[in-house]
C-alpha cells in the first residue's frame, strides 16, 4: 500500500454532500448484474430447483399409474405444486450469502432505497428460477400426458405466477435471514400466501384443458403480480431492516 | 453543514447487561476516534449504533444539528462503513466487487478509478482474480479499496487492520491521519496500537471506561 496515490478522495472531500442522487437506475442495474453473474458462476444453485422439478414430475407417472387419462386430470395441479415447491426451495438462499459476507449490511447502508435494490435481487431470483421453471414445464407436461393446447397457458401461468411467488417468498426470506435455520419457518410463513397463486395458476391450465376461457385466471394472476410488485419490495426492505436490527 | 456526529446519553443493554450507559460523544471533522475496550465490551455494537444500523439503544443521535432520524439520508451519503465481515463476494473479482460498490454509492461506472484504487491498496495484478482465491489480507484490502474509491467524509471502520501485514497497517494508518487532516472524520476500533497524533482521541468502553455505567 504505497501512500503516494491521489485518488478521488481529496477532491470530493471539500463537498461531502455532492452525492449524485439521480443514480437509482445505476444501482438497480448494478445489483441485478452482480447477482446474475454470481448465480451464473455458482450454477449448481441455479440447477437445484430445476432438477428437483424434473425429478418430482418424472416420479409421479411411475408412482401412480402411467394411465394417460388419470395423469391428464392431475397434471395441472401436479406441475404447479412441484414448480411452487421448487421455487420455495431456492428462496432460503436469496439473502443468506449476502448476510453471511456482510454485503447485506452494506446494502442497508446505501443512500439508495432498499426496496428498489431488493427488487433487483428478486428479479434475478425470478429470471433464474421462475422463468426457467415456466419454460421447462411444457416439456414435463408431455410426460404427464398433458392435453395439447394447454402448454402455452401452462408456461404463461407459471411465468406470471412464479414472479408473484418470488416477490412474496422474498418477504419470508428477508424475515428469516438472521435465523440460522430459517428454512422451515420460511415455508410456514410463505405457504399460506402462495395458495391464491396456486389456485388461479392451476385453474388456468385446467380451464385450458376443458376449453374454458383462460383469460379470467390469467388476469387474476396478473393482478396478484401487480399487487405483489407494488407492496412486496417495501415489505422486503422493512423485513431486512428488522432482521439486521434484531 | 458541518461534519459533526453527536450522541447524548447513549445506552445499550444486551442480555440483561449494560454494555455502556450515559455515553456522551461529540465527534467533529478532523478527528480520529478510537473506540477501545476488551472483547465483548460493545465496540462493534457502538459502531453499529453510531452508523445507524441498530435500533435497540437508548439516548439520542445527532448528525450535524438534526436528529439522526431526520438526517438519515444525508448521513448515509456521508458514511463509509466497513464492518467485521468485509462485504466482498468470493466469486467476483476485486474489480467487479468494487463496481457494485461504485454503483451503490451513486458514482458513475469508471474502471480506471477502480484500477487506481486497487493499485493504491496493493492489489495491482490481482484485479481479475476471483476474490475467493486471494489471501485473507488481500480480501480485506479489496474492502479497504473502497476508502479510496468512494469519497465519503465519515469513515466508520470495525477492525480494519485484521489480517493486514505490518506495512499495510502503517500505510492504512497514514491514510486515516491524512483523511482527518483533510477534514474527514474516522471512527475506528482496533487492537493495534495507533501512533499518537493530534487528531487521535480515545473512547474507552468496559471497566474504567468513559461512560457513566461503570
Amino acid at each position: 500500500m504505497p501512500a503516494t496515490d491521489r485518488t478521488a478522495t481529496g477532491a470530493a472531500m471539500d463537498a461531502p454532500h455532492a452525492e449524485p442522487h439521480g443514480s437509482l437506475g445505476v444501482a438497480f442495474w448494478a445489483t441485478l448484474k452482480r447477482d446474475l453473474v454470481l448465480l451464473l458462476r455458482r450454477r449448481s444453485e441455479v440447477m437445484n430447483p430445476l432438477v428437483f422439478f424434473a425429478i418430482v414430475i418424472t416420479l409421479f407417472p411411475i408412482g401412480i399409474s402411467p394411465d394417460p387419462q388419470l395423469l391428464a386430470t392431475i397434471a395441472p395441479g401436479l406441475l404447479w405444486v412441484a414448480a411452487l415447491l421448487a421455487a420455495l426451495l431456492s428462496l432460503d438462499s436469496l439473502f443468506r450469502a449476502d448476510y453471511d459476507d456482510g454485503s447485506l449490511e452494506q446494502l442497508l447502508l446505501t443512500p439508495q432505497p432498499l426496496a428498489l435494490l431488493s427488487l433487483a435481487k428478486v428479479t434475478v431470483h425470478w429470471l433464474l428460477t421462475g422463468l426457467p421453471l415456466a419454460l421447462m414445464a411444457p416439456l414435463l407436461g408431455i410426460m404427464l400426458a398433458l392435453p395439447a393446447g394447454s402448454y402455452a397457458v401452462l408456461a404463461l401461468s407459471l411465468a406470471l405466477g412464479s414472479a408473484s411467488l418470488s416477490l412474496i417468498g422474498a418477504i419470508g426470506a428477508a424475515l428469516t435471514v438472521g435465523l440460522s435455520r430459517g428454512g422451515v419457518l420460511l415455508s410456514l410463513l410463505v405457504l399460506p400466501l402462495y395458495i391464491p397463486v396456486l389456485i388461479f395458476g392451476a385453474g388456468a391450465v385446467q380451464a385450458a384443458i376443458f376449453g374454458d376461457g383462460v383469460m379470467a385466471h390469467l388476469a387474476i394472476l396478473g393482478a396478484l403480480l401487480a399487487v405483489a410488485l407494488i407492496f412486496a419490495p417495501w415489505a422486503i426492505a422493512a423485513s431486512l431492516r428488522i432482521s439486521i436490527n434484531g | 453543514m458541518s461534519l459533526r456526529l453527536q450522541a447524548r446519553n447513549l445506552a445499550c443493554e444486551r442480555d440483561d447487561r449494560w454494555l455502556f450507559r450515559g455515553l456522551d460523544l461529540d465527534i467533529r471533522a478532523g478527528e480520529i476516534v478510537r473506540v477501545e475496550g476488551p472483547n465483548g465490551s460493545g465496540k462493534t455494537t457502538l459502531l453499529k449504533i453510531l452508523s445507524g444500523q441498530l435500533a435497540g439503544y437508548e439516548g439520542e443521535l445527532f448528525w450535524g444539528d438534526a436528529p439522526m432520524r431526520r438526517a438519515r439520508e444525508a448521513f448515509l451519503s456521508s458514511l463509509l462503513y466497513l464492518g467485521h465481515a468485509p462485504g466482498v463476494k468470493a466469486a467476483l473479482t476485486p474489480l467487479e466487487n468494487l463496481a457494485w460498490y461504485q454503483a451503490l454509492a451513486g458514482q458513475p461506472r469508471d474502471e480506471s478509478s477502480r484500477m487506481a484504487a486497487l493499485e493504491a491498496i496493493g492489489l495491482a495484478g490481482f484485479e481479475d482474480v476471483p476474490t475467493g482465491q486471494l489471501s485473507a489480507g488481500q480480501q480485506r484490502r479489496v474492502a479497504l479499496a473502497r476508502l479510496l474509491l468512494t469519497p465519503r467524509p465519515l469513515w466508520v471502520l470495525d477492525e480494519p487492520f485484521t489480517a493486514i501485514d505490518r506495512d499495510g497497517v502503517q500505510a492504512l494508518e497514514q491514510r486515516l491521519v491524512e483523511h482527518a487532516r483533510r477534514g474527514g472524520c474516522v471512527l475506528v476500533t482496533t487492537h493495534h496500537e495507533l501512533t499518537p497524533c493530534d487528531a487521535l482521541r480515545r473512547i474507552r468502553l468496559g471497566p474504567g471506561g468513559d461512560d457513566a455505567g461503570h
